[in-house]
């Protein structure tokens, strides 16, 4: 479904991605772990357009989106659930999700799913007229995720959606995750918690200084004595 | 409340000259009431999309400039046997004229600007503005320089051969000045509800965000300033024809700033808030006038505006309205129903914030 084929991005001068190549499959969850600066979030804003690569291509359902507008990737499906609970602090709980779906025009779509997304999320339904910044951190992701979902995407693309939780709340948040998958929506994660990220995900990507070092099932990578020592603490 | 308080505004504004026999006050309100209009055009960039644009008075100047020189007309020696003549047209045509050369500019502008944000930008718009007044004080063969354009014609209402009527006087100035004023309001107050308006709030929110939820952030820009720049323009046209004399110095820097002053202490992003600072600060050195030295008339309005931006940084109109919610508790969205568990929730917010 996604291709990725010898990316490269830089900042300047800097090189935050080289030559960086991945799969999606169709209805997998594949996570992307990694240590601060390995390149995780220039990938995602490749992905969605938020960047401009510097080479390499962006395959999506056979077709190159490249260096393409984020709206027109958008567009083709793919959702980008940014770092760092990004929601719109001064709108609504109502209007950031009205923004999920800025480019969606059937009102009738619109309504059923924002009706299942109360019903999953009652704490949104209750606060829609409440200014988003004044959510809980918690509340602000899974709006922030609400969002994204808005779009109706084939593709989600997730940026470290556990950052800045309570322990229980992490839980919840890759609870949600693993529900969206089975929904069939396909998932590209992007998580430091290496530990939850491998056990949650169907394939893994490890990547150090912009490059991708290992890849394998989520098992595999548990066990690889590397991941083990560097980034599982034991 | 909000639409019965806007409706008496309307009222008491449409009754003032009624009973406001002072015609020196009568000039004071028209003359606030065009920076008004010009500090809501800059609030709909300032205060929606979130852009600090110093060269405001740009538009303002070549909105003035324009209007008086279609209605004086001119001529150019393009060529040392070809003169280019234009003749005058009538005041209404020029201010057309005028807004629409202004809103030109602000595409231009806009489509230069943009491509930089934050202090980039805010010096993209002082040099144009700087540019602007250069031209209009060097290009003296257009613009007669320093001298100034003399005798611009006023606004003039007529039924041909039958009825007419030159806005000379204060009073049909003020209407007009408060028609402009309305339709401005109006015009704002429909985009910023409408779908372009979420998505300008958006860009000011948050604009990498609003650029992957499917904003074309540069389009929608570009647009506000278009807006922006043509209601400025029309403020220009109003005051060059009621003035009737316009020289470089309305492209002086202190009128962006009034402006600025203006929209931030009234309350940015707010549909009032550009009004109730235009006209504090329009009227206010006015009345100062009356029982203090000219020193301290400045000291005491910049200690006022200080205090303001001081006590209320969100400007007046903001902190009245969180007053009145206070007091009368109007509306459900402040603490509504479901804020069940607040312990926990600021429990999580810390943890959140901690890690």
């Amino acid at each position: 479904m996604l291709e990725i084929d010898g990316l490269h991005c830089r900042y300047g001068k800097v090189s935050a991605v080289r030559d960086l190549t991945l799969e999606v499959k169709k209805g997998e969850l594949v996570t992307l772990i990694g240590a601060n600066g390995a390149g995780k979030t220039t990938t995602l804003k490749a992905i969605s357009g938020l960047l401009a690569p510097a080479a390499g291509r962006i395959v999506f359902d056979g077709e190159d989106i490249t260096g393409a507008a984020p709206r027109t990737i958008l567009a083709r499906g793919i959702a980008h659930c940014p770092e760092g609970r990004h929601i719109f602090p001064d709108m609504t709980v109502q209007e950031n999700l009205d923004m999920g779906c800025y480019l969606r025009k059937e009102p009738g779509g619109i309504a059923r799913d924002l009706e299942r997304l109360f019903e999953r999320f009652p704490v949104l339904a209750e606060r829609r007229r409440q200014m988003a910044g004044t959510l809980s951190g918690g509340e602000q992701q899974m709006l922030a995720i609400s969002r994204a979902l808005m779009s109706r995407p084939k593709l989600i693309l997730f940026d470290e959606p556990s950052l800045g939780l309570a322990p229980n709340l992490i839980e919840t948040i890759f609870e949600i995750v693993s529900e969206i998958r089975a929904q069939g929506v396909t998932v590209l994660m992007v998580e430091q918690n290496a530990y939850a990220a491998l056990e949650l995900c169907d394939r893994c990507y490890l990547l150090e200084s912009g490059e991708v070092t290992l890849s394998g099932s989520g098992e595999e990578l548990l066990n690889d004595p590397h991941v083990k020592a560097a980034y599982l603490g034991g | 409340m909000n639409r019965w308080l806007t409706w008496a505004w309307v009222a008491f504004l449409l009754t003032l000259p009624l009973w406001m026999e002072d015609q020196y006050f009568l000039h004071i309100l028209i003359t606030s009431g065009i920076f008004t209009i010009a500090a809501m055009s800059l609030n709909l960039l300032l205060g929606y999309t979130g852009q600090l644009s110093l060269g405001h008075v740009a538009f303002f100047g070549i909105g003035a400039y324009t209007s008086a020189l279609v209605s004086l007309g001119f001529d150019l020696e393009l060529t040392d046997t070809y003169t280019f003549v234009f003749a005058p047209r009538p005041v209404w045509v020029a201010f057309v004229a005028g807004i629409v050369v202004a809103g030109m500019s602000g595409w231009l502008i806009g489509k230069i600007s943009f491509k930089v944000r934050g202090a980039y930008f805010v010096i993209v718009t002082i040099s144009f503005a700087e540019v602007v007044r250069l031209v209009a004080l060097n290009w003296v063969d257009l613009t007669e320089g320093p001298m100034a354009l003399n005798n611009i014609p006023p606004f003039t209402l007529a039924v041909p051969g039958v009825w007419e009527l030159a806005f000379f006087h204060k009073l049909p100035n003020y209407y007009l000045v408060l028609a402009v004023a309305i339709v401005s309001y109006v015009t704002v107050r429909r985009l910023v509800h409408s779908r372009i308006g979420r998505a300008m709030i958006a860009l000011r929110e948050n604009e990498p965000l609003a650029a992957s939820a499917g904003v074309d952030v540069t389009r929608y820009l570009v647009l506000a300033a278009i807006v922006s720049a043509a209601m400025a323009g029309a403020a220009g046209g109003l005051y060059t024809h009621y003035i009737r004399i316009v020289d470089p110095d309305v492209f002086l820097f202190i009128y962006t700033v009034t402006m600025v002053i203006m929209v931030i202490t009234g309350g940015k992003g707010t549909l009032a808030g550009p009004i109730v600072g235009g006209l504090i600060f329009g009227i206010l050195p006015e009345v100062l006038r009356e029982f203090a030295s000219p020193e301290v008339q400045w000291i005491i309005y910049g200690v006022f505006m200080i205090m303001i931006v001081f006590f209320l940084p969100n400007g007046i109109v903001p902190a009245l309205s969180a007053w009145w919610n206070d007091r009368f508790g109007a509306t459900p969205s402040a603490g509504g129903p479901g804020t069940g568990l607040p312990d926990l929730e600021a429990a999580t917010r810390t943890a959140g914030e901690a890690t």
